[in-house]
């Protein structure tokens, strides 16, 4: 960046503008003039789409390359972001996808790469839908499943369909600091048709200098990783530091053959939670600071529930008119007490004394 | 989240049937008033579900507009020839703020875009009054318990004498000029109404401890920045116009002032508006919710502009009925609640602006004086006479 434009940033973060600004904040009134214009929030616009996988029949997977405002702080190779897109130009979902580019410096352009889930709001509308140009709403880089600043001589990767995307960012980023090390990389996929990044992995495997690549196709006979599979591609795996990330499915199967190694780093993928339409299950209220509680679902509104609990979230009308005991859903499905209406989006704002959760839910109080 | 609001009185049940004894007030019979009810419900339920783009569009032409206003007015004190429509813009640009966009974006209106700036738990408006003591007072209190006299602290604002329930003392003498102060500095009267002084006065409330204390923490940081913006940095920011710009800047919060008192003080004061008793409206309906927020509500007549300006709370009737339905749909839905009115036989109290003020002046000098007879049983269907 220039020195005009650090100059220009430092005056729009500054408590000066701030004071001018109140209560609206700078960004109320930059995103008027330029949606690029960011003192705090970071938007991207698209500049780039690519079909990464295309199988008729089944949800694509794309590339979407994006240019953050200069408020990206960049990320680290593994991180993941939250993206927001209003769909039909009202309700803005957000979801979360691991950043698949390289780490990225501040500012920097960085890509994700998604398959289109079929019951996703986000990803389809970024796969199918969404044009170049198109502004996108987005969280600074989060998470923890990064790979150190000094990397081991070996590492290995284990990953499960999307699961390849954190891994990706991770081997791009060991290529481009030029990593000597070893790299053993195994990915599991449905079939060669669905693999994304083959013609990249191929390239690697053909020209890499260090790197094993195993891509495993179960359907057409390849084996799952078991403990005697792993210590057959990586001789002593347990004390080699490993990054797992994929379905829970995989990561289930594989977790146990580290017998609680601490060289093993895992991520979930979370499949979302699918209403049963009955009221059995677990209510989890989260709140700050607190352990959860966890209490069994009574098919009661969420609030009743909640105060069952012994826990006291704030409320005001208990009819649904005056929000104030309006809390984030993280996951689950509710029901509208009022209208039937059901819904199913992750962090969700809700209106506990209207809602009664079916099945698993967990919300913060 | 810190848990602020804790209301210890008694909840009202969401319930869908009428089953309690009703007073001569309501001229419904329990199945007629559950049927009303349902009818409301359903209109709700239709709106909601068709809320999208063009609701978005909307909220956001708005807020584009005010902002255009805010910047213009702001920067049109460097000339100082200009300062009449300087102050014009940012009285238009701190009513825009405050009416259409701040109170509708915290009822909730705007939840549903799932757009941080325009959520209920995150707007904060133009104004002394922070957004989460005003949100507990209004959206809670007042339109939960609307025109329950005893309940709804909106019945006078603990201040005024609005209503014969509230038993006439020597003190009320001094209605009308309560009226025009609290009109004047409407902006400071709303921040200190979540004090509740007359609670405070009663002895049943402490002035900072108890729910005082995060009430009163979080009024000197919101006045703190409101004071320090329009009678510091921006008059600083015009360097020889620093008296002009503060001027300006205190004229305009002035202008909002006497505006939305104006149009706030026609929503519920006109005569022939209801209010209830706590008794009358013990284990109430949800048919018996929607007929009281019908029969204590008023709305005013008018252009297009002269709803945008008010927020469309000339539109207050279908708002208490929809209190978080997005704003821009009253006119249309007051076309179909005047129906049903019709069609049950319930007054729909509206009128132009001159009209409904009229009214409730009459009002303020009327009950500034003890009543003079005792003032029969209102029914809350005819209109009250008109002493003054």
């Amino acid at each position: 960046m220039s020195i005009i434009a650090d100059a220009t940033t430092a005056v729009l973060r500054s408590r000066f503008a701030a004071a001018l600004a109140t209560p609206h904040g700078v960004d109320r009134y930059l995103e008027l003039v330029n949606p690029m214009w960011a003192a705090n929030e970071v938007r991207a616009r698209i500049v780039d789409i690519t079909r990464e996988v295309d199988v008729p029949g089944h949800p694509p997977v794309a590339t979407i390359t994006l240019q953050p405002t200069s408020t990206w702080r960049g990320h680290r190779a593994g991180q993941h972001v939250q993206l927001g897109v209003e769909v039909d130009g009202a309700r803005r979902t957000t979801r979360v996808f691991t950043v698949s580019s390289p780490e990225s410096k501040p500012g920097d352009r960085f890509t994700i790469t998604m398959r289109a889930n079929p019951d996703g709001v986000v990803s389809r509308y970024l796969v199918e839908r969404a044009t170049v140009g198109t502004m996108v709403h987005l969280s600074q880089a989060q998470g923890e499943f990064v790979l150190p600043d000094h990397v081991p001589d070996h590492i290995v990767f284990i990953t499960g369909g999307s699961g390849i995307t954190p891994a990706m960012s991770m081997l791009r980023s060991l290529q481009r600091r030029t990593h000597r090390g070893r790299i053993t990389f195994l990915h599991y996929a449905q079939s060669p048709e669905h693999q994304i990044f083959a013609a990249e992995l191929e390239e690697i495997r053909r020209s890499g200098y260090g790197i094993d690549v195993h891509l495993v196709y179960p359907e057409q006979g390849g084996r799952n990783f078991s403990a005697l599979e792993l210590e057959r591609i990586v001789p002593g795996y347990r004390d080699i530091d490993t990054w797992l990330c994929g379905p829970a499915g995989l990561v289930d199967a594989v977790r146990p053959a580290f017998e609680g190694s601490d060289k093993l780093h895992v991520e979930y993928f979370k499949p979302p939670a699918v209403s049963n339409g009955s009221a059995e299950g677990d209510v989890t209220f989260a709140r700050a600071g607190t352990p959860d509680v966890v209490a069994a679902n009574t098919g009661a509104t969420l609030l009743e529930q909640a105060e069952a609990a012994g826990l006291t979230p704030q409320f005001g009308c208990r009819m649904g008119i005056c929000f104030s005991c309006t809390a984030t859903k993280k996951e689950g499905t509710v029901r509208n007490v009022l209208t039937g209406e059901t819904s199913s989006l992750p962090d969700e704002d809700i209106r506990i004394c209207v809602s009664s959760p079916e099945g698993d839910c967990s919300v913060e109080l | 989240m810190t848990s602020v609001i804790q209301p210890s009185i008694e909840r009202p049940p969401a319930k869908t049937k009428t089953d309690q004894v009703l007073s001569s007030k309501y001229t419904l019979t329990a199945e007629q008033l559950d049927a009303f009810g349902d009818e409301m419900d359903a209109i709700r339920q239709r709106v909601v579900a068709d809320l999208g783009e063009k609701d978005a569009a909307y909220i956001r032409k708005v807020v584009k507009y005010q902002r255009g206003f805010e910047v213009a007015g702001r920067v049109m004190f460097y000339l100082p020839p200009l300062w009449p429509v300087a102050v014009a813009s940012l009285s238009v640009s701190k009513i825009l703020d405050n009416m259409e966009i701040g109170h509708n974006v915290m009822h909730g209106q705007y939840d549903w875009m799932g757009d941080p700036a325009l959520n209920s738990r995150m707007f904060d408006w133009d104004t002394m009054a922070p957004a989460e003591n005003w949100k507990y007072g209004h959206n809670y209190m007042h339109h939960t318990y609307t025109n329950i006299v005893g309940k709804d602290r909106d019945v006078g604002y603990g201040i005024l004498r609005m209503d014969e329930e509230q038993e006439w003392r020597p003190y009320y003498l001094g209605n009308p000029v309560y009226a025009f102060l609290l009109m004047t500095f409407f902006e400071w009267g709303v921040m200190l109404h979540d004090l509740e002084a007359d609670e405070v006065l009663a002895g049943r409330r402490h002035l900072w401890k108890g729910e005082n204390g995060p009430i009163l923490r979080r009024i000197r940081k919101k006045v703190g920045k409101q004071v320090l913006k329009d009678y510091v940095v921006f008059p600083l920011l015009t360097g020889p116009f620093f008296l002009s710009t503060l001027a300006g800047n205190a004229v305009a919060n002035l202008v909002r002032n006497i505006w939305t008192f104006n149009i706030i003080f026609c929503g519920h004061f006109p005569a022939g508006v209801a209010t209830f008793t706590i008794e009358e409206t013990e284990n109430e309906s949800r048919g018996g919710w929607y007929y009281r927020q019908l029969l204590g509500s008023a709305n005013i007549t008018g252009s297009k502009l002269m709803h945008v300006m008010s927020g469309n709370l000339s539109h207050q009737i279908e708002h208490h009925l929809f209190p978080d339905i997005p704003a821009r749909r009253y006119p249309e839905l007051s076309v179909e609640v005047q129906e049903i009115c019709q069609r049950y036989g319930l007054q729909y109290n509206t009128g132009p602006l001159y009209k409904q003020l009229g009214s409730v002046a009459a009002k303020i000098f009327r009950l500034a004086l003890p009543d003079r007879k005792k003032a029969p049983e209102p029914t809350g269907v005819t209109e009250t006479p008109l002493a003054a």
